[in-house]
């Protein structure tokens, strides 16, 4: 046995390290809903959908309180919880923002005057860069906002009756008190 | 206000423990006698601020604390207390909290119960264990904090705990498992700590065997509940699923079961010293690469913690530190010299070499297995890939089988060599009576001889003979005079051969039918017949079920089983409750599945000969590894060096004095 | 030879042997239980192999989950949304979260026919979110990703 196959072990290490690295950030799994609670929302520029030469920033999302949802047109699920984000808007008044997360935005806004238009205003993210600062994984997620721009709930899946009864406006109520 | 006293406890511990590896490491090496002094106090003073900060986090959890985030998200006013209780280990944070303090209890415990041992090196050991307690507890602090609070927004009720961990089983499970994996960094902190001080004789091992056997024990009990729990709870009748969690605890079980005999054999003979510290150091990695594996969501699973990547990489980075720098350490000061004790082919040396060979195969294979996928989806940059059962399946059953060959072998023979004459008048009797009992039991039990199971009752029986004889021949002198780590040794091995039994026939005598049932319909099921009796709604206390009604007619015994479709109300989440006739030949299993039209339903029923033998052949080996602790001996050597400590041999451990050491 | 020479040769070759064959065999059984997973469009596409095991998935469309009347047997369409879909039959118990609208995976043969025979339908714990399996279907030509 010679010296150097004491050191075999920290080679077969170092390889399967390798792997798991590489493996690792291609996995990038999706973060806890908890990560973003109570952090500002992160600073952004990017296009509108609907007009794509006018660049919206954070500040647009300050003033009142906010939903932030991020959605797509190949979501199913989006399209699920389409009907009650509608239905909050038309019934409360809160103020949606739409993400469109790796999206198309002629597909989106067809997808969009087909199904109604929940969306006060919608920001186009096409290559999900704004989503990576979100830490979104895969859609639907969606973000309450307090008036400072603050994220105080966020939701990973769809908006639902139930979420909106027990979560989403609990939430809300205690941000318009505060 | 308990929260944050918990809170400040966690901060203290981690601060005691930077105090721990500073004294330990840094007074062993400048010979700083006051300096190793102080760690006894520091290491009690980790062990009580880790108990108190878990005391604070239970105390949240049982006054429903719902300002608590963690609490919040896995606790419910509606839940019982003692699920309130086990949801404090429910989920990532909190289960983190009991590893970290099962850390401190180890540590407290080496310190304890090692002061015999050389100033210098116990002040290593608890030094490498307060160096691995830091990034515990970083981790901990920095990533996972379970005292984290939702203020303002504290919610009116907690999300519950999910339905699957509302069980007894989730209650025994987690603490079994973690006390083996973190029970395995005493070895690995023995094994550091003897590469440190240069010291790589056979004496390390010599005090590290017991701490090994301990947490080898443990281990075996946590696999085989978390085998029990999957079995039960999931409700389809699987007990193990070559899941990459169950990996993620398979390994280490593995390598540490080389590592318990690969140490037996440096104690006694002195050899394979580089290759024991080795074992050391990769079956506390795997323990590392576990919690990796389960806690960062590299890989898919179905009991994977919630995940996110900073703590993957936290974690990462700490495994790549900690096993890195014990590899590199083992590549720097190991030594490469051989023993000048020979042996034969037919010695207890040998056959404890197969055994690490095999074991260690076998831990590869799915630890190739495990990584595959990964692996895959890197060179192809994306691809995603799985791996079935059948690939281990196909792999691990020779392995086991030559291993369980050779588990048979292993009491007759002798260190150095064997007298041909009395290992072939032992194999006179052997070979039939194996022979006998694999063709004889199948076909008695079930009519049919398939090749599995009489193999499977073959090397059984022939394990068992084998001990048996030993024992005899051992109990000459009186049965007293058996020591009780050979009591031990074959209680574990009489356990494996039990695993064994259970394993082959359920796998091969299992009856399993999936069929569409409606109300009056009767079905056989092997030499049982069935008959649904419809389903009813059933409201529980935090579910609503709809349960099905089930006559079984077994011979001439009848009786009711009643499987249940839950909806839990918190979550929404649908679960299928299997009900289950237990037996020690035989457990008859039903689980609803669908409805499907006219009130017929999809039901699933199985009957599965032997698979209780599988968790009673892990109970008996956990058994074995605390009695072989328990061994009067290991306590009158520690009286031994109490005195002036050193390296001197401890003949009446070994049978035949110690051989020379390597040079 | 001396005696002792030869037994060390012999425990040497049977050791290479051994490791030989345990590779051997090992690669074998991995080559054999690789299971590929492939998105609809590939199935549709006839990029996936037939006659193989291998993995896919898909949303279960609404609507297309039919049962047999008598037995067990039941079958379902598989798509992306976007315009591939592919037919999957299947006969057992399907998993307590297997519903319309839901991600899913199969594991099974594609026929010639172009329908998937599933010996196992694998539903994630999560309701309202996508296996990421399937998420990774969607993202645009991600850098070095999926064959689209």
């Amino acid at each position: 046995m010679s010296r150097a196959s004491l050191f075999i072990p920290i080679s077969v290490f170092a390889l399967i390290i390798g792997v798991g690295w590489i493996g690792f950030s291609l996995n990038d799994p999706h973060e806890l809903p908890s990560a973003l609670l109570g952090k500002p929302f992160p600073d952004f520029e990017a296009p509108r959908l609907h007009e794509p030469d006018q660049r919206v920033s954070r500040d647009d999302l300050l003033g009142e309180p906010v939903l932030v949802n991020v959605w797509a047109t190949w979501c199913p699920t989006c399209a699920a919880e389409h009907d009650e984000l509608l239905r909050i808007r038309d019934e409360t008044g809160l103020r949606i923002v739409g993400v469109n997360y790796k999206d198309d935005a002629a597909k989106a806004r067809r997808w969009l005057e087909a199904y109604g238009n929940p969306y006060d205003l919608i920001i186009q993210d096409p290559d999900g860069s704004l989503g990576v600062e979100l830490g979104v994984y895969g859609a639907p997620e969606s973000f309450l906002l307090d008036r400072a721009g603050t994220i105080v709930y966020k939701r990973v899946g769809d908006i639902n009756p139930r979420i909106w009864r027990d979560e989403l406006r609990p939430a809300l109520m205690q941000v318009m008190d505060g | 206000m308990i929260p944050e006293l918990g809170q400040v406890s966690l901060a203290l511990a981690f601060c005691l423990a930077l105090g721990i590896t500073f004294f330990g490491l840094a007074g062993a090496a400048l010979r700083r006698p006051v300096w190793l002094g102080a760690l006894n106090s520091l290491v009690i003073g980790q062990f009580v601020f880790m108990a108190l900060a878990f005391l604070a986090l239970t105390q949240a959890f049982l006054t429903d604390d719902f300002s608590v985030a963690y609490v919040a998200n896995n606790s419910n006013s509606l839940l019982p207390w003692y699920y309130k209780f086990s949801a404090v280990w429910g989920a990532h944070e909190g289960s983190f909290l009991l590893w970290v303090l099962i850390m401190a209890g180890w540590t407290l415990a080496v310190a304890v119960r090692g002061r015999h041992l050389p100033g210098d090196f116990l002040g290593r050991v608890l030094g490498v264990m307060g160096l691995l307690n830091i990034g515990f507890l970083a981790f901990l602090i920095w990533t996972s904090n379970p005292f984290e609070r939702l203020v303002p927004m504290t919610p009116a009720d907690g999300a519950d705990l999910n339905p699957l961990l509302q069980d007894f089983g989730l209650i025994v499970h987690p603490p079994m498992l973690y006390m083996g994996y973190v029970g395995f960094s005493v070895a690995f902190a023995f094994a550091v700590a003897a590469l440190l001080s240069g010291r790589l004789d056979a004496t390390w091992a010599r005090w590290s065997r017991p701490w090994s056997n301990v947490a080898w024990a443990f281990l075996t009990l946590g696999i085989g509940l978390g085998s029990w729990w999957a079995y039960y709870e999931l409700g389809w009748g699987g007990w193990w699923f070559w899941d990459p969690v169950e990996n993620a605890s398979f390994m280490p079980w593995l390598a540490g079961t080389a590592l318990i005999h690969s140490l037996a054999v440096t104690e006694k003979r002195g050899t394979f010293k580089s290759w024991t510290l080795l074992l050391a150091i990769t079956t506390f990695s795997l323990s590392l690469l576990g919690a990796f594996i389960v806690r960062s969501g590299v890989l898919t699973s179905v009991h994977a913690f919630a995940v996110d990547p900073t703590r993957g990489l936290f974690i990462l980075a700490f495994l790549v530190l900690v096993v890195g720098g014990s590899l590199l350490l083992y590549g720097l000061r190991a030594t490469t010299m051989r023993s000048r004790v020979g042996y034969t082919l037919f010695s207890r040396e040998a056959f404890l070499l197969v055994n690490n060979i095999l074991l260690v195969v076998a831990m590869a294979v799915v630890l190739l297995g495990t990584l595959y996928p990964l692996a895959y989806e890197a060179a192809t940059g994306g691809d995603k890939v799985s791996i079935g059962p059948p690939y281990f399946n196909r792999l691990f059953v020779p392995l086991m089988l030559l291993l369980s060959v050779a588990l048979g072998l292993a009491p007759l023979v002798q260190w150095k060599r064997t007298r041909s004459d009395r290992l072939r008048r032992d194999l006179r009797w052997m070979v039939p009576g194996a022979l006998a009992a694999g063709v004889g039991v199948p076909l008695v039990v079930s009519g049919a001889v398939p090749w599995q199971a009489a193999a499977a009752f073959g090397l059984a029986v022939w394990v068992l003979l084998a001990h048996a004889a030993d024992l005899v021949r051992r109990a000459r002198p009186g049965l007293r005079r058996v020591p009780l780590a050979y009591w031990g040794m074959s209680l574990a091995h009489v356990g494996f051969a039990v695993t064994l039994i259970g394993v082959s026939m359920t796998s091969v005598l299992s009856v399993e039918e999936d069929l569409r049932m409606s109300p009056g319909q009767t079905s056989e099921l092997g030499y049982l017949s069935v008959r649904f009796d419809g389903v009813s709604n059933r409201q529980g206390p935090n579910f609503v079920a709809q349960r099905g009604d089930f006559l079984i007619t077994e011979g001439n015994r009848q009786y009711r089983l009643y499987p249940e479709k839950r909806r839990y109300l918190a979550r929404g989440n649908v679960m299928t409750e299997a009900a289950i006739s237990p037996g020690l030949m035989r457990d008859v299993y039903m689980s609803l599945g669908e409805p499907l039209d006219n009130g017929d339903w999809a039901v699933r029923m199985q009957l599965k000969p032997y698979v209780r033998w599988i968790w009673l052949g892990s109970l008996i080996m956990a058994l074995g590894g605390a009695l072989a602790v328990l061994d009067a001996r290991y306590r009158r050597l520690r009286q031994r060096f109490a005195a002036p400590a050193g390296a001197a041999p401890a003949p009446e451990l070994s049978g035949t004095p110690l051989p020379g050491e390597a040079r | 030879m001396n005696p002792k020479r030869k037994q060390r040769l012999m425990v040497v070759l049977f050791l290479l042997a051994g490791a030989g064959a345990t590779v051997a065999l090992t690669l074998l059984a991995l080559n054999e239980n690789l299971n590929l997973f492939y998105p609809p469009d590939q199935i549709v596409s006839g990029e996936a192999p037939t006659q193989t095991r291998i993995r896919a998935g898909g949303m279960v469309m609404a609507g297309s989950v039919a049962r047999q009347a008598n037995g067990l047997d039941v079958s379902f369409v598989l798509t992306d949304y976007e315009g591939s879909d592919f037919e999957v039959r299947y006969s057992g118990i399907l998993p307590d979260l297997f519903r319309e609208g839901q991600g899913i995976l199969v594991q099974g043969q594609l026929g010639s026919d172009g329908v998937f025979k599933a010996d196992e339908v694998l539903a994630k714990h999560d309701e309202n979110y996508m296996p990421p399996e399937l998420a990774d279907m969607h993202r645009p030509a991600a850098p070095g990703g999926d064959a689209e």
